[in-house]
């Protein structure tokens, strides 16, 4: 199995890849995964992740720099295969980021990536937070227990999505989207490759997704 | 809710550890790797390595030391020491680091953090203050390991890393550092009351009821070396003192295959 995490020069890959390679090895599968930003190898992957750090607009650029990249990601998941977004890579999947400028997103879940209001509040939300959800709600949650925590660094959130795209959310001054899915297509605004265990089984659950 | 993060510090100079915790059951105590993950099974919520390597001739071993922590703790890592420019911060998050802490170089060049920010986000770029008490309620900006005083105020220097991007204060009182007479509270509620940043705060602690007071005056997480080093104190003893001061932490669920 194929699984390339997208390299357009934002985010930490390694970790993302590394974080990958341990959730496969704990899920007893085999995975080939590369880090790419070339679309010929884009193209033929079983499964994409796409990190992210940083804003918005500079994200969406990045991805935009690469030639063929995006429309190679875009046509590998409109195919049917699993996609992944981390942290910015998942605010790109929304309708559109008011970050700096109104950039468009890739329009695959509904909803403007806004700034967070958490009143009273430090800004970025930087540190580990509790996840709520329906256990059994999803594949992406197996295994996962209410209150489990992960680590989140953001400033920005999924904010007027809808209600059915949302997997997990947390609690910071308000409800914060924390997962998203829509079809084969998820994503999650906090890192799962920097949390512990519970990231680990998020992307092993990501790996033997089959939507 | 969001909890406090208990940030264990490493000293690191060429690529080994200064100070280390003696555990005998690592194979290499010396070795940043092995105490790190010795931290990430005790419940660290993230790990710092501040890198002391005086030569320049080995500056590159910390670079090995974060590709090799990385490569199986999956916890956040912040690494400073020696950062001079938006170059050797592409290496450190290349290398496997979450985030950069500059301290120096930021007040010779405040222009770095913004680029830094630009570049990499705001998340990854922490500033490191070390703060020295002049007067009552003054504190003024060391450089250089704690040596020279630029003679910035530390309240108007952290208001203005907050406006050139900084996603984090890691604020070091040299008056407390290494006294185990607690983190200067003062200084502290200065910092935290002026800007919306998370403020790390180091420097002091002796004692558990050390990091209740650090919380409780404002910082989103507190930083310690010596008292885990020699073994003070378990991480989780940190946890269970702030927890039952009703403050929020975290325990950290491991999930078998």
């Amino acid at each position: 199995m194929l699984v390339t995490v997208i390299d357009y020069a934002s985010g930490n890959l390694a970790s993302a890849a590394r974080g990958l390679a341990l959730a496969a090895e704990r899920q007893n599968i085999t995975v080939n995964i590369q880090i790419t930003s070339d679309p010929e190898v884009v193209i033929k992957a079983d499964r994409i992740v796409l990190p992210g750090q940083g804003a918005f607009a500079d994200c969406a650029a990045g991805l935009a720099r690469f030639d063929g990249l995006q429309e190679a990601m875009m046509a590998r998941v409109e195919a049917g295969a699993p996609f992944l977004g981390i942290c910015v890579g998942m605010q790109l999947m929304a309708t559109r980021g008011l970050e700096h400028q109104i950039t468009p997103g890739f329009g695959w879940i509904a909803g403007d990536i806004a700034p967070l209001p958490a009143p009273g509040l430090r800004l970025p939300h930087m540190g580990w937070n509790e996840l709520a959800f329906t256990p059994g709600a999803h594949h992406l949650l197996d295994k996962l227990q209410p209150g489990d925590h992960a680590y989140f660094v953001h400033s920005f959130a999924l904010s007027g999505g809808d209600e059915t795209d949302l997997l997990a959310t947390t609690d910071y001054g308000g409800r914060v989207s924390a997962m998203v899915a829509r079809g084969n297509r998820a994503g999650t605004q906090f890192h799962a490759e920097k949390s512990q265990d519970v990231g680990i089984q998020i992307l092993g659950n990501f790996l033997t997704w089959n939507p | 809710m969001l909890k406090l993060r208990v940030i264990p510090c490493l000293d690191v100079k060429d690529g080994r550890v200064v100070k280390g915790v003696n555990f005998v059951s690592l194979r290499d105590a010396g070795d940043p790797v092995e105490q790190a993950a010795v931290y990430d099974a005790a419940g660290a919520d993230e790990l710092t390595f501040l890198d002391i390597t005086a030569s320049s001739d080995n500056r590159d071993t910390i670079l090995d030391v974060v590709a090799r922590t990385a490569e199986k703790i999956f916890l956040p890592l912040t690494v400073g020491g020696g950062i001079r420019s938006v170059g050797d911060m592409r290496r450190l998050l290349l290398a496997g680091a979450d985030k950069c802490s500059i301290n120096s170089a930021a007040i010779a060049r405040p222009e770095l953090v913004a680029e830094a920010a630009q570049k990499f986000g705001s998340q990854c770029v922490v500033v490191a203050i070390d703060a020295r008490q002049s007067a009552p309620g003054k504190w003024q900006v060391f450089s250089h390991g704690g040596r020279q005083n630029t003679g910035l105020d530390v309240v108007a220097w952290a208001q203005q890393l907050a406006a050139f991007g900084a996603g984090e204060i890691l604020l070091t009182s040299m008056d407390r550092d290494g006294t185990g007479k607690g983190f200067d509270l003062d200084l502290l509620r200065a910092v935290c009351g002026a800007i919306r940043l998370p403020v790390v705060a180091s420097g002091g602690v002796g004692t558990l009821e050390h990091f209740v007071e650090g919380a409780k005056a404002g910082a989103s997480g507190l930083l310690a070396a010596s008292v885990f080093h020699f073994g003070t104190f378990k991480i989780d003893d940190v946890k269970t003192a702030l927890s039952d001061a009703h403050l929020p932490i975290r325990r950290a669920r491991r999930i078998s295959a």
